[in-house]
Protein backbone atom coordinates (compact mmCIF):
# COMPACT_ATOMS: atom_id res chain seq x y z
CA UNK A 1 0.00 0.00 0.00
CA UNK A 2 2.53 2.04 0.73
CA UNK A 3 4.56 1.77 -2.47
CA UNK A 4 1.19 2.95 -4.27
CA UNK A 5 0.92 6.12 -2.20
CA UNK A 6 4.13 6.95 -3.27
CA UNK A 7 3.13 6.24 -6.86
CA UNK A 8 0.01 8.02 -6.50
CA UNK A 9 1.73 11.09 -4.98
CA UNK A 10 4.84 11.25 -7.26
CA UNK A 11 5.60 15.23 -6.35
CA UNK A 12 4.62 15.63 -3.28
CA UNK A 13 5.92 14.18 0.03
CA UNK A 14 3.94 11.39 1.54
CA UNK A 15 3.30 13.88 4.67
CA UNK A 16 3.07 16.95 4.84
CA UNK A 17 2.36 19.27 7.93
CA UNK A 18 1.50 22.73 5.83
CA UNK A 19 -1.19 22.88 3.20
CA UNK A 20 -0.44 22.27 -0.46
CA UNK A 21 0.65 25.05 -1.96
CA UNK A 22 -1.26 25.36 -5.81
CA UNK A 23 1.33 23.79 -7.66
CA UNK A 24 1.64 20.73 -5.58
CA UNK A 25 -2.52 20.70 -5.68
CA UNK A 26 -2.61 20.84 -9.35
CA UNK A 27 -0.22 17.69 -9.85
CA UNK A 28 -1.93 15.85 -7.26
CA UNK A 29 -5.14 15.87 -9.69
CA UNK A 30 -3.13 16.22 -13.06
CA UNK A 31 -3.60 12.99 -15.48
CA UNK A 32 -0.78 13.32 -17.16
CA UNK A 33 2.16 14.87 -15.25
CA UNK A 34 5.76 14.41 -16.01
CA UNK A 35 8.94 14.49 -13.57
CA UNK A 36 12.40 15.68 -14.21
CA UNK A 37 12.60 14.63 -17.52
CA UNK A 38 16.08 14.62 -19.14
CA UNK A 39 16.44 13.14 -22.58
CA UNK A 40 19.82 13.00 -24.43
CA UNK A 41 20.39 11.79 -28.11
CA UNK A 42 23.74 10.95 -29.14
CA UNK A 43 25.85 13.57 -27.99
CA UNK A 44 23.41 16.51 -27.38
CA UNK A 45 21.35 16.71 -24.10
CA UNK A 46 17.61 17.87 -25.37
CA UNK A 47 16.08 18.81 -22.54
CA UNK A 48 16.68 18.64 -18.74
CA UNK A 49 14.66 18.66 -15.72
CA UNK A 50 11.34 19.36 -17.40
CA UNK A 51 8.53 18.94 -15.59
CA UNK A 52 5.14 19.25 -16.74
CA UNK A 53 1.63 18.60 -15.52
CA UNK A 54 -1.68 18.25 -17.27
CA UNK A 55 -5.46 17.58 -16.64
CA UNK A 56 -8.69 17.14 -18.36
CA UNK A 57 -9.16 20.03 -20.67
CA UNK A 58 -5.92 21.42 -21.13
CA UNK A 59 -3.67 21.57 -23.96
CA UNK A 60 0.68 21.04 -23.55
CA UNK A 61 2.18 22.96 -26.09
CA UNK A 62 5.34 22.14 -26.94
CA UNK A 63 7.54 25.44 -28.77
CA UNK A 64 10.89 25.42 -29.74
CA UNK A 65 12.85 25.75 -33.14
CA UNK A 66 13.69 22.88 -35.20
CA UNK A 67 15.55 20.19 -33.82
CA UNK A 68 14.70 21.07 -30.28
CA UNK A 69 13.07 17.74 -29.09
CA UNK A 70 9.65 18.52 -29.75
CA UNK A 71 8.91 15.35 -31.00
CA UNK A 72 11.69 13.22 -29.45
CA UNK A 73 9.49 14.73 -25.92
CA UNK A 74 6.60 13.06 -27.68
CA UNK A 75 8.13 10.17 -28.51
CA UNK A 76 9.38 9.81 -24.68
CA UNK A 77 5.92 10.32 -23.30
CA UNK A 78 4.41 7.93 -26.18
CA UNK A 79 7.49 5.31 -24.33
CA UNK A 80 9.53 4.77 -27.48
CA UNK A 81 12.12 6.31 -26.85
CA UNK A 82 13.81 5.73 -22.88
CA UNK A 83 14.60 8.94 -20.97
CA UNK A 84 17.95 9.26 -19.35
CA UNK A 85 16.39 10.32 -16.16
CA UNK A 86 12.75 11.09 -14.94
CA UNK A 87 9.23 9.55 -14.61
CA UNK A 88 5.92 10.42 -16.51
CA UNK A 89 2.83 9.28 -15.00
CA UNK A 90 -0.77 9.09 -16.30
CA UNK A 91 -3.04 9.19 -13.86
CA UNK A 92 -0.80 9.16 -10.71
CA UNK A 93 0.75 6.26 -12.12
CA UNK A 94 4.15 5.43 -13.66
CA UNK A 95 3.54 4.93 -17.56
CA UNK A 96 6.22 2.08 -17.49
CA UNK A 97 4.60 0.00 -15.09
CA UNK A 98 1.45 0.80 -17.38
CA UNK A 99 2.27 0.44 -20.84
CA UNK A 100 -0.67 -1.73 -22.12
CA UNK A 101 -3.75 0.57 -20.53
CA UNK A 102 -1.71 4.13 -21.31
CA UNK A 103 -1.22 3.42 -24.61
CA UNK A 104 -5.07 2.35 -25.28
CA UNK A 105 -5.72 6.30 -23.55
CA UNK A 106 -3.38 7.85 -25.99
CA UNK A 107 -3.48 7.90 -30.14
CA UNK A 108 -0.43 9.46 -32.10
CA UNK A 109 -0.63 12.11 -34.81
CA UNK A 110 2.65 11.49 -36.31
CA UNK A 111 4.59 13.31 -39.23
CA UNK A 112 4.56 10.16 -40.98
CA UNK A 113 1.27 8.72 -41.49
CA UNK A 114 1.70 5.33 -40.53
CA UNK A 115 -0.92 4.47 -43.00
CA UNK A 116 -0.59 1.77 -45.42
CA UNK A 117 -0.46 3.51 -49.38
CA UNK A 118 -1.60 0.34 -51.08
CA UNK A 119 -4.83 0.05 -48.81
CA UNK A 120 -8.04 1.89 -48.92
CA UNK A 121 -8.93 4.40 -46.67
CA UNK A 122 -11.58 2.52 -45.10
CA UNK A 123 -9.09 -0.90 -44.92
CA UNK A 124 -6.66 1.24 -43.25
CA UNK A 125 -8.94 2.90 -40.79
CA UNK A 126 -10.87 -0.51 -40.04
CA UNK A 127 -7.48 -2.25 -39.23
CA UNK A 128 -6.85 0.68 -36.76
CA UNK A 129 -10.18 0.11 -34.97
CA UNK A 130 -9.77 -3.50 -34.80
CA UNK A 131 -6.64 -2.65 -32.51
CA UNK A 132 -8.61 -0.99 -30.03
CA UNK A 133 -11.72 -2.13 -28.04
CA UNK A 134 -15.15 -1.32 -29.74
CA UNK A 135 -15.89 2.26 -30.27
CA UNK A 136 -19.00 3.95 -30.42
CA UNK A 137 -17.68 7.03 -33.04
CA UNK A 138 -19.99 7.02 -36.06
CA UNK A 139 -17.92 6.66 -38.73
CA UNK A 140 -19.76 8.05 -41.78
CA UNK A 141 -20.18 11.61 -39.43
CA UNK A 142 -15.95 11.47 -39.12
CA UNK A 143 -15.25 11.27 -42.34
CA UNK A 144 -18.36 14.10 -43.58
CA UNK A 145 -16.56 16.22 -40.93
CA UNK A 146 -12.73 15.66 -42.78
CA UNK A 147 -14.49 15.26 -45.93
CA UNK A 148 -13.10 12.34 -46.63
CA UNK A 149 -16.15 10.59 -47.66
CA UNK A 150 -15.62 10.56 -51.18
CA UNK A 151 -12.29 9.36 -50.83
CA UNK A 152 -13.51 6.19 -49.01
CA UNK A 153 -12.59 3.88 -51.83
CA UNK A 154 -9.58 5.54 -53.31
CA UNK A 155 -5.99 3.85 -52.12
CA UNK A 156 -4.13 5.65 -49.90
CA UNK A 157 -1.20 6.76 -52.04
CA UNK A 158 -3.26 8.32 -54.55
CA UNK A 159 -4.39 10.75 -52.03
CA UNK A 160 -2.52 14.23 -52.13
CA UNK A 161 -0.70 14.58 -48.66
CA UNK A 162 -3.10 17.17 -47.22
CA UNK A 163 -5.59 14.36 -47.60
CA UNK A 164 -3.62 11.46 -45.80
CA UNK A 165 -3.50 14.25 -43.11
CA UNK A 166 -7.47 14.35 -42.95
CA UNK A 167 -7.38 10.05 -42.68
CA UNK A 168 -4.55 10.14 -40.10
CA UNK A 169 -6.77 13.20 -38.48
CA UNK A 170 -9.85 10.62 -38.71
CA UNK A 171 -7.81 8.04 -37.25
CA UNK A 172 -7.16 10.05 -34.20
CA UNK A 173 -10.99 11.00 -33.72
CA UNK A 174 -12.30 7.26 -34.20
CA UNK A 175 -9.96 5.88 -31.87
CA UNK A 176 -11.92 7.48 -29.18
CA UNK A 177 -9.29 8.11 -25.86
CA UNK A 178 -8.60 10.71 -23.74
CA UNK A 179 -4.97 11.94 -24.57
CA UNK A 180 -3.90 13.37 -27.95
CA UNK A 181 -0.16 13.69 -29.37
CA UNK A 182 -0.15 15.76 -31.91
CA UNK A 183 3.20 16.32 -33.95
CA UNK A 184 2.58 19.37 -35.67
CA UNK A 185 -0.62 18.80 -37.04
CA UNK A 186 -1.23 21.85 -39.71
CA UNK A 187 1.62 20.48 -41.87
CA UNK A 188 0.35 19.59 -45.40
CA UNK A 189 -3.33 21.14 -44.65
CA UNK A 190 -5.32 23.99 -46.36
CA UNK A 191 -6.48 26.92 -44.02
CA UNK A 192 -9.67 25.01 -43.80
CA UNK A 193 -8.10 21.85 -42.58
CA UNK A 194 -5.78 23.88 -40.08
CA UNK A 195 -9.76 25.68 -38.62
CA UNK A 196 -10.84 22.09 -38.32
CA UNK A 197 -7.98 20.78 -36.50
CA UNK A 198 -7.91 23.30 -34.18
CA UNK A 199 -11.90 23.57 -33.49
CA UNK A 200 -11.57 19.67 -33.12
CA UNK A 201 -8.94 20.14 -30.46
CA UNK A 202 -11.44 22.64 -28.82
CA UNK A 203 -14.07 20.32 -28.70
CA UNK A 204 -11.93 17.42 -27.81
CA UNK A 205 -11.08 19.87 -24.72
CA UNK A 206 -13.98 20.43 -23.85
CA UNK A 207 -14.96 17.25 -23.44
CA UNK A 208 -12.99 16.55 -21.24
CA UNK A 209 -9.98 15.57 -23.32
CA UNK A 210 -6.01 16.37 -23.03
CA UNK A 211 -3.58 17.22 -26.10
CA UNK A 212 -0.43 17.54 -26.46
CA UNK A 213 0.86 19.45 -29.43
CA UNK A 214 3.96 20.30 -30.93
CA UNK A 215 3.22 23.58 -33.21
CA UNK A 216 5.07 26.50 -34.25
CA UNK A 217 1.78 28.44 -35.41
CA UNK A 218 -0.30 30.50 -32.46
CA UNK A 219 -3.00 27.86 -31.10
CA UNK A 220 -6.10 29.96 -30.74
CA UNK A 221 -8.26 28.61 -28.85
CA UNK A 222 -10.62 29.01 -26.07
CA UNK A 223 -8.94 26.06 -23.23
CA UNK A 224 -5.94 26.38 -20.98
CA UNK A 225 -2.84 26.02 -22.46
CA UNK A 226 0.23 24.96 -20.61
CA UNK A 227 3.16 25.88 -22.63
CA UNK A 228 6.69 24.41 -22.49
CA UNK A 229 9.84 25.52 -24.21
CA UNK A 230 12.20 23.09 -25.42
CA UNK B 1 -16.93 12.48 -27.67
CA UNK B 2 -14.14 11.14 -25.70
CA UNK B 3 -15.43 8.34 -23.51
CA UNK B 4 -12.68 6.53 -22.28
CA UNK B 5 -12.36 2.86 -22.66
CA UNK B 6 -11.87 1.18 -19.47
CA UNK B 7 -11.64 -2.57 -21.03
CA UNK B 8 -8.90 -4.05 -23.03
CA UNK B 9 -8.63 -4.88 -26.53
CA UNK B 10 -9.22 -8.44 -27.87
CA UNK B 11 -5.75 -10.01 -28.16
CA UNK B 12 -7.11 -11.95 -30.76
CA UNK B 13 -8.59 -9.83 -32.83
CA UNK B 14 -5.32 -7.73 -33.18
CA UNK B 15 -3.84 -10.85 -33.90
CA UNK B 16 -6.53 -11.63 -36.82
CA UNK B 17 -6.45 -7.98 -37.97
CA UNK B 18 -2.96 -7.56 -38.67
CA UNK B 19 -2.81 -11.15 -40.24
CA UNK B 20 -5.24 -10.27 -42.58
CA UNK B 21 -3.94 -6.18 -43.32
CA UNK B 22 -0.32 -8.03 -44.18
CA UNK B 23 -2.12 -10.80 -46.42
CA UNK B 24 -4.15 -8.09 -48.15
CA UNK B 25 -0.92 -5.88 -48.81
CA UNK B 26 0.95 -8.93 -50.21
CA UNK B 27 -2.25 -9.44 -52.09
CA UNK B 28 -2.12 -5.71 -53.95
CA UNK B 29 1.72 -6.33 -54.43
CA UNK B 30 2.48 -9.88 -55.22
CA UNK B 31 6.22 -9.54 -56.47
CA UNK B 32 6.94 -9.32 -52.81
CA UNK B 33 5.24 -13.03 -53.20
CA UNK B 34 6.60 -14.40 -56.19
CA UNK B 35 10.42 -13.34 -56.19
CA UNK B 36 11.70 -15.70 -52.99
CA UNK B 37 9.53 -18.60 -54.38
CA UNK B 38 11.12 -18.21 -58.08
CA UNK B 39 14.16 -18.15 -56.56
CA UNK B 40 14.02 -21.48 -54.63
CA UNK B 41 12.23 -22.70 -57.90
CA UNK B 42 15.40 -21.65 -60.25
CA UNK B 43 18.01 -23.01 -57.44
CA UNK B 44 15.74 -26.34 -57.54
CA UNK B 45 15.81 -26.62 -61.14
CA UNK B 46 19.02 -25.38 -62.42
CA UNK B 47 21.19 -27.44 -60.15
CA UNK B 48 20.31 -30.79 -61.99
CA UNK B 49 21.03 -29.32 -65.13
CA UNK B 50 24.80 -28.09 -63.40
CA UNK B 51 25.48 -31.58 -61.78
CA UNK B 52 24.26 -33.65 -64.54
CA UNK B 53 21.05 -36.24 -64.53
CA UNK B 54 23.10 -39.16 -62.85
CA UNK B 55 20.22 -40.69 -60.64
CA UNK B 56 22.68 -41.67 -57.87
CA UNK B 57 23.90 -38.13 -57.51
CA UNK B 58 20.72 -36.44 -57.41
CA UNK B 59 19.52 -38.49 -54.83
CA UNK B 60 22.22 -37.92 -52.71
CA UNK B 61 22.33 -34.21 -52.89
CA UNK B 62 18.67 -33.54 -53.42
CA UNK B 63 17.27 -33.04 -49.58
CA UNK B 64 20.34 -30.72 -49.15
CA UNK B 65 19.17 -28.82 -52.01
CA UNK B 66 16.53 -28.06 -51.63
CA UNK B 67 16.87 -27.48 -48.05
CA UNK B 68 19.37 -24.69 -48.45
CA UNK B 69 17.44 -23.17 -51.51
CA UNK B 70 14.72 -22.98 -48.62
CA UNK B 71 17.09 -21.58 -46.23
CA UNK B 72 17.84 -18.80 -48.71
CA UNK B 73 14.69 -17.97 -50.25
CA UNK B 74 13.59 -17.41 -46.94
CA UNK B 75 16.44 -15.17 -45.94
CA UNK B 76 15.64 -13.35 -48.98
CA UNK B 77 11.83 -12.59 -48.17
CA UNK B 78 12.62 -11.48 -44.56
CA UNK B 79 14.69 -8.36 -45.60
CA UNK B 80 10.77 -6.42 -46.39
CA UNK B 81 9.12 -7.66 -42.96
CA UNK B 82 9.17 -4.17 -41.33
CA UNK B 83 11.21 -2.34 -44.15
CA UNK B 84 7.70 -0.94 -45.64
CA UNK B 85 6.33 -0.44 -41.75
CA UNK B 86 9.45 1.46 -40.78
CA UNK B 87 9.53 3.82 -44.27
CA UNK B 88 5.85 4.63 -43.49
CA UNK B 89 5.84 4.82 -40.17
CA UNK B 90 3.30 2.22 -39.36
CA UNK B 91 6.11 0.59 -36.83
CA UNK B 92 5.12 3.58 -34.73
CA UNK B 93 1.69 3.40 -34.54
CA UNK B 94 2.21 -0.45 -33.53
CA UNK B 95 4.88 0.73 -31.07
CA UNK B 96 1.95 2.75 -29.61
CA UNK B 97 -1.18 0.57 -30.23
CA UNK B 98 -3.01 -0.81 -27.04
CA UNK B 99 -2.59 -4.59 -28.80
CA UNK B 100 0.53 -5.98 -26.83
CA UNK B 101 3.78 -5.57 -29.35
CA UNK B 102 4.63 -9.40 -29.57
CA UNK B 103 1.13 -10.21 -30.73
CA UNK B 104 1.32 -8.09 -33.42
CA UNK B 105 4.75 -8.91 -34.05
CA UNK B 106 3.48 -12.90 -34.06
CA UNK B 107 0.55 -11.89 -36.39
CA UNK B 108 3.06 -10.54 -38.51
CA UNK B 109 5.43 -13.14 -39.06
CA UNK B 110 2.55 -15.49 -39.01
CA UNK B 111 1.50 -13.63 -42.00
CA UNK B 112 4.93 -13.57 -43.75
CA UNK B 113 5.11 -17.48 -43.18
CA UNK B 114 1.93 -17.70 -45.11
CA UNK B 115 2.83 -15.45 -47.62
CA UNK B 116 6.73 -17.14 -48.13
CA UNK B 117 6.97 -20.74 -46.10
CA UNK B 118 3.96 -21.85 -47.50
CA UNK B 119 4.22 -21.64 -51.08
CA UNK B 120 7.31 -22.86 -50.77
CA UNK B 121 6.41 -26.29 -49.03
CA UNK B 122 4.05 -26.27 -51.08
CA UNK B 123 5.45 -26.39 -54.78
CA UNK B 124 8.52 -27.77 -52.82
CA UNK B 125 6.95 -31.78 -54.15
CA UNK B 126 7.18 -30.86 -57.97
CA UNK B 127 10.89 -29.51 -57.14
CA UNK B 128 11.78 -32.95 -55.28
CA UNK B 129 10.63 -34.88 -58.44
CA UNK B 130 13.52 -33.51 -60.46
CA UNK B 131 16.09 -34.91 -57.89
CA UNK B 132 14.07 -38.35 -58.37
CA UNK B 133 13.26 -38.23 -55.08
CA UNK B 134 10.06 -41.42 -54.01
CA UNK B 135 6.59 -40.09 -53.11
CA UNK B 136 6.72 -41.33 -49.59
CA UNK B 137 10.22 -39.51 -48.92
CA UNK B 138 8.49 -36.03 -50.39
CA UNK B 139 5.90 -36.64 -47.74
CA UNK B 140 9.33 -36.23 -45.24
CA UNK B 141 10.43 -33.66 -47.30
CA UNK B 142 7.53 -31.30 -47.12
CA UNK B 143 6.73 -32.01 -42.86
CA UNK B 144 10.54 -30.99 -42.47
CA UNK B 145 10.05 -28.07 -44.40
CA UNK B 146 6.61 -26.86 -43.16
CA UNK B 147 8.47 -27.22 -39.75
CA UNK B 148 11.63 -25.25 -40.85
CA UNK B 149 9.98 -22.49 -42.86
CA UNK B 150 8.00 -21.60 -39.45
CA UNK B 151 10.79 -21.56 -37.51
CA UNK B 152 12.90 -19.74 -39.77
CA UNK B 153 10.22 -17.06 -40.20
CA UNK B 154 10.07 -16.74 -36.84
CA UNK B 155 14.00 -16.48 -35.83
CA UNK B 156 14.02 -13.99 -39.08
CA UNK B 157 12.09 -11.47 -37.46
CA UNK B 158 14.35 -10.90 -34.96
CA UNK B 159 16.95 -10.30 -37.16
CA UNK B 160 14.80 -7.84 -39.57
CA UNK B 161 13.10 -5.95 -36.39
CA UNK B 162 17.03 -5.34 -35.42
CA UNK B 163 18.39 -4.34 -38.51
CA UNK B 164 15.17 -2.36 -39.69
CA UNK B 165 16.75 0.92 -38.98
CA UNK B 166 19.65 0.18 -40.68
CA UNK B 167 20.60 0.70 -44.73
CA UNK B 168 21.30 -2.44 -46.30
CA UNK B 169 20.89 -4.75 -43.32
CA UNK B 170 20.00 -7.64 -45.87
CA UNK B 171 23.85 -8.85 -45.34
CA UNK B 172 23.50 -8.44 -41.63
CA UNK B 173 20.32 -9.37 -41.05
CA UNK B 174 21.85 -12.71 -43.18
CA UNK B 175 24.85 -12.71 -40.57
CA UNK B 176 22.20 -12.79 -37.39
CA UNK B 177 20.01 -15.35 -38.87
CA UNK B 178 22.19 -18.18 -39.83
CA UNK B 179 23.91 -18.97 -36.38
CA UNK B 180 20.18 -19.73 -35.29
CA UNK B 181 19.11 -21.59 -38.35
CA UNK B 182 21.89 -23.74 -38.95
CA UNK B 183 20.30 -26.52 -36.51
CA UNK B 184 17.03 -26.33 -38.52
CA UNK B 185 18.64 -26.78 -41.96
CA UNK B 186 21.32 -29.41 -40.03
CA UNK B 187 18.25 -31.36 -38.73
CA UNK B 188 15.94 -30.80 -41.88
CA UNK B 189 18.12 -31.80 -44.54
CA UNK B 190 19.20 -34.83 -42.61
CA UNK B 191 16.12 -35.83 -41.71
CA UNK B 192 14.91 -36.42 -45.50
CA UNK B 193 18.20 -37.82 -45.84
CA UNK B 194 17.82 -40.18 -43.48
CA UNK B 195 14.30 -41.22 -44.45
CA UNK B 196 15.66 -41.43 -48.27
CA UNK B 197 18.33 -44.52 -46.68
CA UNK B 198 15.58 -46.15 -45.31
CA UNK B 199 16.42 -45.26 -41.75
CA UNK B 200 14.89 -44.45 -38.73
CA UNK B 201 13.89 -40.78 -39.41
CA UNK B 202 11.30 -39.57 -36.68
CA UNK B 203 13.42 -37.87 -34.05
CA UNK B 204 14.90 -34.86 -36.74
CA UNK B 205 10.77 -34.19 -36.85
CA UNK B 206 10.01 -34.15 -33.18
CA UNK B 207 13.51 -32.12 -32.60
CA UNK B 208 12.00 -29.81 -35.26
CA UNK B 209 8.71 -29.64 -33.78
CA UNK B 210 10.92 -28.18 -30.70
CA UNK B 211 12.74 -26.04 -32.32
CA UNK B 212 8.64 -24.44 -33.63
CA UNK B 213 7.47 -24.58 -30.13
CA UNK B 214 10.85 -22.88 -28.73
CA UNK B 215 10.55 -20.33 -31.29
CA UNK B 216 6.44 -19.46 -31.60
CA UNK B 217 6.77 -19.15 -27.91
CA UNK B 218 10.20 -16.74 -27.36
CA UNK B 219 11.06 -15.28 -30.82
CA UNK B 220 7.88 -12.65 -30.28
CA UNK B 221 8.83 -11.14 -27.32
CA UNK B 222 12.40 -11.05 -28.76
CA UNK B 223 11.58 -9.44 -32.14
CA UNK B 224 8.77 -6.73 -29.61
CA UNK B 225 12.50 -6.02 -27.79
CA UNK B 226 14.19 -5.60 -31.26
CA UNK B 227 11.62 -3.41 -32.78
CA UNK B 228 11.79 -1.22 -29.47
CA UNK B 229 15.63 -0.93 -29.65
CA UNK B 230 15.34 0.00 -33.33
CA UNK B 231 13.17 2.77 -33.08
CA UNK B 232 14.67 4.70 -30.60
Amino acid sequence: MGRCQTLCLPLVPRIVNRPLSATECKLLTAKLSANDLTLIRGETCLFQGLRFALTSGELLLLEGQNGSGKTSLMRAIAGMLSLESGEIFWNGVDVTRQRQAFHGALVWLAHRSGLKGDLTLVENLRFEASLRPQSNVDTSSVYERLGISRLKRLALRSLSAGQQRRVALARMLMADVPLWLMDEPFTNLDPEGRKLVLELTEEHLASGGMCVMAAHQDIDISATIVRVQL
Amino acid sequence: MMTGNPEQPEIFAGLLAITRRELLLAWRRPGDILTPLFFFAMVCTLFPLAVGPSAEQLIFSGPGVLWVAALLATLLSLNSLFLSDHEDGSIDQLLVSPQPLPVLALGKTFAHWLISGLPLVLISPLMAMTYRMPSEIIGVLMLTLLLGTICLSLLGSIGAALTVGLHRGTALLSLLILPLAMPVLLIGANTVSLAAGNEVYATGIWALAAYVVMTVSLAPYATAAALRISNE
